[in-house]
């Protein structure tokens, strides 16, 4: 009994050792090199494995990273500057400092402004809506409210807000991959740059129709009429095809164009209330709570008494 | 034992109210609507500016490149203005409007029912005829047709085959064109069987039309090289490769050209307005198009001028029953629900379906109980339930692998399955999202 179990004992360790040695062998003769440094910018890097920066995921991205000179078109938007300057010095190389970006919605054709001409009761994502036919709205730029874009979020950082039927993005969250301008059928997402406090000023609205044409199946649409390019001391609007574009990165902020804008089409985000007597409802309600989104509403509800006015 | 093609196929009730009714010819419209791009490939050209005044027949806007077609006036006046309009494709292209004023042709076009049976034309000719007169496949697909007549290099038309099979149900546009102009039909088949150099020409047509297939049957019996194929009903047997299958008992390859297998088809409609354009010299600026729904009074076939508003048509079959649900360009089955009744006719446009508000809807989404309906209904053997997912998960790598681009959005799967899925939405947006990785692929 005992012999049995010492020859089994000595077989199956005289066995394990010639595998071992030749895989030892095969190991070193089959070796693929692989550069030390790929893990390294991998663990620097913010594994979210969004595909911001173009390639499928972290590891190819840092793979990338590796094997370039430079950090040409290589920009991790997730981490931002913060991560590429790790990564730089992983690689004993110059980060090239990019502005912070973050999305935002170019459409503000909530229920109220842009009321419903058609019934659509296809599947609901915005991809087919969009195949079939210009949407449930008279205008066939904007929003189809479906959120397919909230759908990509990896970061949480889209919501459909079921008063406006409009995606709202969260600044805070929002990382700028651009998962949300791709899935658009619309491409209603525009990446801007960050400015100081979350401050926005943008055109929500991406109408090329004719001013009347935009006017008439949206409230709140930008009709071209250029009164902001003249406005805009800064040179920062520019108008091409009936549309009004302000550029994030001469934008001062000064709001001179929100002002002007006579269909409301250029919101304003972050700022403080405007001291103005009709605005009081505004003035409360951003003294409540002062956040971002509750601007964007509280604005809207400003547009709206302003329509019932013009009734 | 009738033929019919052998993978899938369905029975949708038939439902062809306006069967056996002759064309009735419209008033002409008081406003025309011509959208620019009524075909398949790049959108034509104008040619004329606001303020011309043009006559029928007078050409307004020039195909732009060898895959586009000629668009020509379809009424005499004055073109109003050139500007964007929601068409049938639901969205706002360019579009020619012209105002109607009297009805004077072009001089040169033949408008007499004068049957005249031989041309003179070499090949070149008919094909160089065809796209002058701007012809597209009337079927539905509005393919250029100049671009199916010329034949590529490297490869031989055996037979030409003629699609009078009418699968979908409700139409009937096709049923009378056959009853109503049999003769110019084979006239039309003996120019284009001249323009492609083939000897053999069938018409493939279900039994569910056996007025035509006699009527045919008795004029096809003068020539030796043109035969009438009835058919038996199996929706969608009037899919180009379903009825060579049917007809020919041969299958196209995944990827290929009918003409690969020695085969190209036409529709009836086609081969009536090749025989205008020849014979009478007359370009496409008219189509029989079958306004049909349950609901409405009288429905009819008319022949319509292109640009003509749906709802003059509409109007003339009896007026818009108070319950509709959806108007649909087209058929049941492969149609699509316009957005009003004012969007224009175009030249692919074979009926015009009014459905009561219960038969338009779509039910509510369930889960996929595996049944394989789908799979069993395609007539292309693909597997709907699995390509749906697919497409819903963008992978568009296994997408292409289970031959999506196979698909010729019959909907039968959508049609068969009990979960009330909407399998052909989905399969359709993979398909063009597939289809453009493979262009741009191509291309780089």
């Amino acid at each position: 009994m005992n012999q049995i179990i010492i020859y089994t004992i000595a077989s199956l360790s005289i066995l394990g050792a010639v595998s071992a040695i030749i895989l030892y062998f095969v190991a070193q003769k089959f070796k693929v090199y692989e550069d030390p440094r790929i893990d390294e910018v991998e663990a620097a890097l913010p594994s979210a494995n969004c595909g911001g920066c173009g390639y499928a995921g972290c590891r190819n991205f840092a793979e990338a990273l590796v094997k370039s000179d430079n950090f040409d078109g290589l920009f991790c938007p997730v981490g931002g500057n913060k991560t590429m300057e790790a990564i730089a010095k992983i690689l004993g190389r110059e980060a090239v400092a990019q502005d912070p970006l973050v999305a935002v919605l170019r459409c503000n054709g909530a229920c109220e402004f842009r009321p419903k001409t058609t019934n659509y009761d296809g599947a609901t994502t915005c991809a087919i809506e969009a195949a079939l036919y210009g949407g449930d709205t008279g205008c066939q730029y904007g929003c189809l409210g479906h959120g397919d874009c909230v759908e990509v979020c990896n970061f949480d950082a889209l919501h459909m807000d079921p008063v406006t039927g409009l995606p709202v993005v969260d600044d805070l969250k929002c990382t700028a991959c651009g998962a949300c301008v791709k899935a658009c059928p619309r491409n209603l997402f525009e990446l801007r740059k960050r400015q100081k406090k979350e401050r926005k000023i943008y055109v929500a609205c991406m109408n090329e129709d004719k001013g009347g044409l935009a006017k008439k199946y949206c409230a709140v649409a930008c009709i071209g009429c250029a009164k902001c390019v003249k406005v805009c001391p800064y040179d920062a609007i520019t108008m091409n095809n009936n549309l009004a574009f302000i550029d994030s990165e001469k934008c001062r902020l000064c709001r001179k164009c929100v002002t002007e804008c006579p269909t409301n089409a250029i919101i304003e985000v972050g700022f403080p209330p405007r001291k103005e007597p009709q605005a009081e409802a505004t003035v409360q309600a951003a003294q409540t709570e002062n956040t971002s989104q509750d601007i964007v509403s509280a604005k809207k509800e400003d547009i709206s008494t302003n329509l019932n006015k013009e009734e | 034992m009738l033929k019919t093609f052998s993978k899938g196929g369905i029975h949708p009730p038939e439902n062809k109210l306006s069967a056996g009714l002759g064309i009735e010819t419209l008033p002409l419209p008081k406003n025309v609507t011509i959208p620019l791009s009524q075909h398949l490939g790049v959108p034509a050209k104008p040619v004329v500016n606001r303020g011309d005044e043009v006559k029928a027949g007078q050409i307004i806007a020039k195909g732009d490149g060898f895959v586009s077609a000629n668009i020509h006036s379809s009424v005499s006046g004055k073109v109003t203005k050139i500007d964007t309009e929601t068409d049938i494709s639901g969205y706002k292209r360019p579009c020619i409007f012209i105002e109607t004023a009297g009805d004077e042709w072009l001089d040169g076009i033949d408008k007499t029912d004068v049957l005249k049976t031989e041309t003179s034309l070499s090949p070149e000719e008919i094909i160089a005829k065809v796209q002058e007169s701007g012809i597209v496949g009337m079927g539905g697909a509005t393919f250029p047709s100049h671009v199916k007549l010329s034949v590529p290099r490297g490869k031989k038309a055996e037979f030409l085959l003629i699609n009078g099979v009418e699968c979908e149900p409700y139409l009937t546009a096709d049923h009378a064109l056959m009853l109503a102009k049999g003769e110019e039909i084979m006239v039309g088949i003996r120019i284009m069987m001249k323009a492609l150099k083939v000897n053999k020409a069938i018409i493939g047509i279900e039994n569910n039309k056996s007025d035509a297939i006699e009527h045919l049957k008795a004029i096809a019996a003068k020539y030796n090289n043109i035969e009438v194929c009835p058919l038996k009903v199996k929706y969608p047997q009037g899919g180009e490769k379903q009825l060579i299958k049917a007809v020919l008992n041969r299958e196209v390859p995944s990827g290929g050209l009918p003409v690969d297998i020695g085969a190209v088809v036409f529709n009836v409609g086609t081969v009536f307005a090749v025989y205008e354009a020849v014979q009478k010299n007359k370009p496409l600026v008219e189509r029989i198009i079958t306004v049909t729904g349950k609901e409405l009074k009288k429905p009819s076939n008319f022949c319509v001028r292109i640009g003509t508003p749906v709802s003059a048509f509409i109007e003339a079959a009896g007026g818009m029953p108070e319950n509709t649900g959806k108007i649909i360009s087209g058929g049941p089955m492969m149609g699509k629900a316009v957005i009003n009744a004012s969007v224009p006719v175009i030249k692919g446009s074979s009926g015009i379906l009014l459905l009561p508000p219960e038969e338009s809807k779509r039910k509510e989404i369930l889960p996929c109980i595996r049944c394989a309906k789908c799979v069993s209904v395609c007539p292309m053997g693909l597997e709907p339930y699995l390509l749906m997912p697919l497409s819903q998960n963008n992978m568009f790598d296994r997408l292409e692998e289970n031959k999506v681009l196979d698909c010729i959005e019959c909907g039968s799967c959508s049609f068969i399955c009990p979960a009330n899925r909407p399998l052909l939405d989905y399969i359709r947006l993979g398909k063009t999202s597939v289809g453009k990785i493979i262009r741009s692929r191509k291309s780089s």
